[in-house]
């Protein structure tokens, strides 16, 4: 993208109405130039909120949406902590997405409300590197207040959106105040010469991005060693096509 | 005479209160000891304080065989009442004590259900009222010795026998006893339980001369408390492992908050802020006229350096945060996850405390994992070609998917040397992966061949992601 200084100045001018201009605005890159390109800071915001999201089934499973954001997980530093009301979530795939066990402190809450204390708690401690929290309902003064804590410490905070119902994720679609809002849903993996699967892929939508604009991705999924994600090989080596299927996948 | 009988005497046809001749008549070569009715009350002590600095903050020894123990404010911590009791139980059984338990709304409840209904725990739904203790013998009421055989010669065995009786022929009887026994079991009288204290702990009091009720008030007053507590462990060289405060209120009732601290603090700020979390707890009734803050289990605290070196940054530390939030759900409900060496997915995860030291395993294999486990594998209807195909479709929870690629089968056997049951047990996964790029985790028990080896029904266990 060419620089453009009249947009800059205008973002300029709204971080001082913020009133955000003393804070060192820093973020988290994904490693992958389209991706970060497309991110205002040129990656994910550290000390902000950001929400993920599965597609299809995956708004009742949240399998993709939570690997997506043990990911992100994996590439900060100091511990982990990962609140969840159902026990499902399986460890030793958090390992394969490159969150080591020794780093990832659970927390089991009974309920939706106090998943959304505990990780406000987390946010606001600093001494962790990114705070995970599984949520159903996130109303806007919830997000609110979470964002706040964040801003306050640089804690990257993570809501993994997931319903009981595929009725409920409607909710989606409801204002709040996170940085960005992410949807991954799954895609066939990667073909191989020979019968099996190859590494997984997913159609990764970044639905919502504060001072950005929304864009969608064919990525494949973490690695097991430091969880990140990567452009598919016919992808990046033929941009022509690339945009062929992008646009496929965004229809 | 036998002062007691367990399980094994009363087979034998021992009772308690048994005089010793028909005892040995009963059984040969019986060996007689005299009764040490002062140590086993010591011993009894001893056992209430372990469980003060385990269980709850209020506990007492209830002479002579039994212990109370106002649960109130503290079962959240082990999981709810039937989590606590059960763990009580264990853990007495470990150390070879069998002991009964049984939660009610009051003492006397209480006691009864433990000694007359419980096998070897009892839960009595909240406000149940008279209609719990209704059937159990008179006996349980703690009475005087010789009264409940008095009561049985007027007819009266069953405590509901006593309930409808007129109170005042009775009174004239018996004495005011009975009466105040049947109120104090049905709540109707107050029974405070008066907490054992001992000289070694550190402990902290302040008595107020107008009672005090306002919330900012008492964060002001555990402040103060914490901070004479924390010099007195000082002096000690000690740091607070579990802080219980006592407030008593003006209508003779306690309330009490415990909290606990995975390593041993010493910090008067971090240790108000967790009291004061605690705060909204508290139900101060008409004021709270004194309060007490025991350090009820304390642990050596040495001195130590803060490292400082150039080359890496020293991890931030995050006890503070992590006792913050095991007060707040339970100690159970904060905590890693390690590795354990077994093939079997539903046991190669095992939980340990948040702060136990690094070890840096993970699981060993490379093989992939599915992001969710289901918490029991749901059986699917499949079209598969034996032994070793991957199936060609399936169908779970109603929805037929084809599969469009797999990979497998990964073979895993039953444990035939933990378990007897599993010595033939065979389990082959497959990743399989649907139409639209759903990928799943299935199982079919059993090799494909031989019936002894599972029922060749597949399952589904898990979903990548």
């Amino acid at each position: 993208m060419r620089p453009q200084p009249a947009l800059a100045e205008l973002r300029a001018q709204i971080a001082r109405i913020e009133g955000r201009s003393q804070r060192v605005r820093s973020a988290l890159p994904f490693g992958l130039a389209e991706v970060d390109a497309r991110l205002p800071d040129g990656g994910l915001a550290l000390g902000a909120l950001h929400e993920i999201a599965g597609g299809g089934n995956g708004v009742v499973d949240g399998a993709a949406a939570a690997l997506f954001a043990a990911g992100i997980a994996a590439r900060t530093k100091g511990k982990v902590l990962w609140c969840i009301t159902q026990p499902d979530l399986f460890a030793p795939a958090l390992d394969k997405a490159g969150l080591r066990p020794d780093r990832v402190i659970y927390l089991r809450a009974g309920d939706q409300t106090s998943v959304l204390a505990c990780m406000e708690e987390g946010l606001r401690h600093g001494g962790l590197g990114a705070v995970v929290g599984e949520v159903a309902h996130l109303s806007m003064k919830a997000s609110r207040r979470l964002m706040l804590a964040a801003e306050g410490t640089g804690t990257i905070g993570l809501a993994l959106r997931r319903w009981r119902r595929q009725a409920d994720s409607m909710d989606f679609g409801q204002p709040t105040s996170s940085a960005t809002r992410w949807r991954v849903s799954v895609l066939p993996s990667t073909p191989l010469p020979v019968p099996g699967l190859g590494r997984h892929r997913w159609l990764v939508e970044l639905i919502r991005a504060r001072a950005g604009e929304s864009a969608d991705f064919e990525l494949e999924a973490c690695d097991a060693k430091t969880g990140r994600l990567n452009l598919p090989a016919e992808l990046a080596d033929r941009p022509g096509a690339a945009n062929d299927r992008l646009r496929r996948a965004a229809g | 005479m036998v002062t007691a009988a367990d399980a094994a005497a009363q087979a034998m046809g021992l009772r308690a209160g048994t005089p010793v001749a028909k005892a040995q008549a009963l059984v040969a070569g019986l060996v007689v000891r005299d009764a040490d009715p002062v140590g086993d009350s010591e011993a009894l002590e001893r056992l209430a304080l372990w469980m003060l600095q385990r269980f709850s903050p209020i506990v007492a020894a209830d002479q002579p065989d039994g212990i109370v123990i106002d649960s109130s404010g503290a079962d959240h911590l082990h999981g709810g009442e039937a989590a606590m009791l059960d763990a009580l139980i264990g853990r007495l059984a470990m150390s070879g004590v069998e002991a009964r338990a049984a939660v009610a709304d009051t003492w006397g409840a209480a006691h009864a259900l433990a000694r007359y209904a419980a096998s070897p725990t009892f839960i009595a739904e909240p406000e149940h009222g008279a209609a719990v203790i209704a059937p159990l013998p008179i006996a349980a009421l703690r009475l005087p010795p010789a009264m409940p055989a008095e009561l049985r010669v007027l007819g009266l065995e069953r405590i509901k026998d006593l309930l409808s009786q007129p109170r005042a022929p009775l009174a004239l009887r018996f004495g005011p006893e009975p009466g105040r026994r049947i109120d104090e079991a049905l709540g109707r009288s107050a029974e405070p339980i008066e907490p054992i204290r001992l000289p070694e702990l550190a402990e902290t009091r302040r008595v107020f001369a107008e009672p005090i009720s306002a919330a900012e008030t008492i964060a002001r007053y555990i402040e103060k408390l914490v901070v004479a507590l924390c010099a007195i462990l000082e002096q000690r060289g000690q740091g607070a492992r579990r802080l219980d405060l006592i407030c008593q209120r003006v209508d003779n009732r306690t309330e009490a908050v415990r909290v606990g601290t995975a390593r041993p603090v010493r910090d008067a700020k971090r240790l108000t802020r967790l009291l004061c979390d605690r705060i909204e707890t508290i139900d101060p009734g008409f004021g709270i006229e004194t309060m007490t803050l025991c350090a009820t289990l304390a642990e050596p605290l040495t001195p130590r350096q803060s490292a400082t070196t150039l080359i890496e940054e020293a991890e931030p530390d995050i006890s503070d945060l992590i006792d913050t939030l095991a007060n707040r759900v339970g100690e159970r409900a904060i905590y890693r996850a390690a590795p354990v060496a077994s093939d079997v997915p539903e046991r190669c995860v095992r939980h340990i405390p948040a702060l136990a030291p690094e070890t840096g395993e993970t699981w060993p294999d490379a093989w992939p994992r599915p992001a969710r486990l289901l918490l029991r594998p749901e059986p699917i209807e499949t079209i598969a070609l034996l032994p070793d195909h991957p199936p060609v479709s399936f169908t779970w929870r109603g929805v037929r998917r084809r599969v469009a690629r797999a990979d497998g089968p990964e073979r895993v056997f039953g444990e035939w040397w933990a378990r007897d049951a599993e010595m033939a047990a065979v389990r082959d996964y497959f990743r399989v992966e649907d139409d639209t790029g759903e990928r799943f985790w299935l199982y079919r028990a059993g090799d494909g061949e031989d019936p002894a080896t599972g029922s060749h029904r597949w399952f589904i266990h898990g979903i990548f992601g």
